[in-house]
């Protein structure tokens, strides 16, 4: 039998792929048997870039090791440098950096979406989803100063306040995008030809999205309430939250997952304003980080860890990231496993990968 | 066909996009556009040199020059929130495009002159 059996390449360029992975294919009959992933075509070794920046410059490197969920980034690096030096932050600056990553995790949910509807060639779905993106990065544009770098967060809270009059503002101008997305993600969850290509393709067992370590969207498309939110950090405990799950264990419910994501991130966003607290947003820091800390905190990917350790002065010793993509990568093979060759492309898509973020 | 409905709002829209370059760029206050470097208040203390996290600025003392490449500046607002002299702000417009070949690394004079002790708190300290 192994005499029929071929290998296909997959990537690094594909149009599909934003961003380099290589898949080897292994195939029999159109159908996949096993796929070897390959990664390390955009290794940039940020980490080791950090006994040569001072810890509070370092936030604007951990804010680029991605572009998408910047945010997260840099506030989970902030956390874990505070955490180090036990500082605690203004009670605004917790409800800010919570506001502008739920803002972070609709655009890259948006981002995801008109991707996915790219790769399926529904062009004029992926504009709209774009569209709707663009009014949310206005929204951080004018609240941060920049539209996918934010650069907001600093050790000890947040550089930018907003004022209450803006944020009501942002407030109303939020139920206009709600109803655009509402209209936008109905054709997500009930058009014909995307059911047809996501219903019972890239099927991830409850067990084995377990066993393999799987996070994020992807674990709660296979029917796992996992997400970091749960663990009460920045102002979520405040909030109150309830993960969303999908049981179809295929693409259609990871895609579920994240649309129903963006309905709740608005309301988060909406709960957040409501109880937005007054007060500074910054406070000042003295001291150098001793020690070493895990920074946990969930990305629109799934969960991301910041591992960091100090020895006293302004440099810290060690800086290790653990990025979602990563994570899900032996999730993606499993699903590989016995699919058809022409549904690679949408399977890999549905973990949705940052190979930018994976290999720093 | 869940589609139709969208598609069908979008004849009777405007279009979404603008025709930049013809019509400015949208930009907001917030906005972080590009370093703008006021050589008259500058004294060349070179805390934005230490402090830039792309290692964009050069301050030379004895040249009395103040440099920014602007391919390496990522225009994160640090020299502006470290500057005590207000030498350096940000402004809301993006900055130009261009290769590095036409827009190097641009140099100004620092014309700061440092103002001579009042004649008063001179008297006083003999």
């Amino acid at each position: 039998m192994t005499g029929r059996r071929t290998v296909v390449p997959f990537g690094p360029q594909h149009p599909v792929l934003p961003e380099p992975i290589h898949l080897d294919l292994v195939i029999e009959d159109e159908h996949v048997v096993e796929a070897v992933p390959s990664i390390g075509y955009v290794h940039r070794g940020l980490e080791s870039l950090v006994d040569r920046r001072e810890y509070a410059d370092f936030v604007y490197l951990a804010e680029r090791i991605c572009g998408i969920c910047s945010f997260t980034h840099s506030s989970t690096f902030c956390q874990g440098v505070e955490g180090l030096m036990s500082i605690e932050i203004p009670e605004r600056a917790n409800y800010l950096r919570t506001m502008w990553g739920e803002y972070s995790r609709i655009h890259s949910h948006l981002l995801w979406l008109g991707l996915f509807a790219d790769s399926l060639g529904f062009e004029s779905l992926f504009y709209n989803a774009w569209k709707i993106r663009e009014s949310i990065l206005n929204e951080l544009e004018a609240t941060t100063g920049g539209r996918v770098i934010q650069g907001v967060c600093k050790v000890g809270g947040v550089r930018r306040d907003v004022t209450n009059e803006f944020l009501s503002g942002m407030d109303k101008r939020l139920e206009g995008i709600e109803s655009d997305i509402q209209e936008m993600v109905n054709v997500f969850l009930n058009d014909y030809t995307l059911k047809k290509r996501l219903v019972g393709k890239g099927i991830l067992k409850p067990d084995d999205a377990y066993n393999l370590g799987a996070v994020g969207p992807v674990a709660r498309g296979s029917g796992l309430c996992m997400d970091v939110r749960t663990s009460e950090y920045l102002a979520y405990q405040d909030i109150g939250f309830k993960p969303v799950t999908a049981d179809g264990c295929d693409g259609y419910a990871r895609c579920e997952v994240r649309c129903k994501e963006l309905f709740q991130s608005v309301d988060i966003i909406h709960k957040v304003i409501a109880a937005m607290p007054d007060g500074d947003v910054a406070v000042s820091v003295k001291g150098n980080p001793d020690g070493e800390y895990f920074s946990r905190s969930e990305q629109p990917r799934g969960e991301v860890i910041h591992y960091l350790r100090g020895n006293g002065t302004k440099y810290l010793t060690q800086f290790r990231v653990r990025t979602p993509t990563l994570t899900n990568v032996p999730s993606l093979i499993a699903m590989l496993a016995g699919t058809e060759l022409a549904d690679v492309p949408q399977i890999v898509l549905t973990i949705d990968p940052c190979i930018g973020c994976m290999e720093r | 066909m869940k589609m139709l409905k969208t598609i069908l709002k979008q004849f009777a829209h405007k279009p979404v996009t603008t025709t930049f370059p013809a019509e400015p760029a949208r930009h907001y206050d917030a906005t972080r556009g590009h370093v703008v470097f006021d050589p008259s208040k500058c004294t060349s203390c070179t805390i934005c040199m230490k402090r830039c996290p792309s290692q964009a600025i050069v301050v030379d003392r004895t040249a009395k020059t103040w440099t920014i490449d602007r391919f390496r500046c990522v225009i994160c607002n640090q020299c502006v929130e470290l500057c005590k002299f207000g030498a350096v702000s940000l402004a809301t417009e993006y900055s130009v495009c261009g290769t590095p070949a036409e827009r190097d690394a641009e140099t100004f004079a620092i014309t700061y002159v440092k103002p001579e002790r009042p004649k008063k708190d001179a008297e006083d300290r003999e």
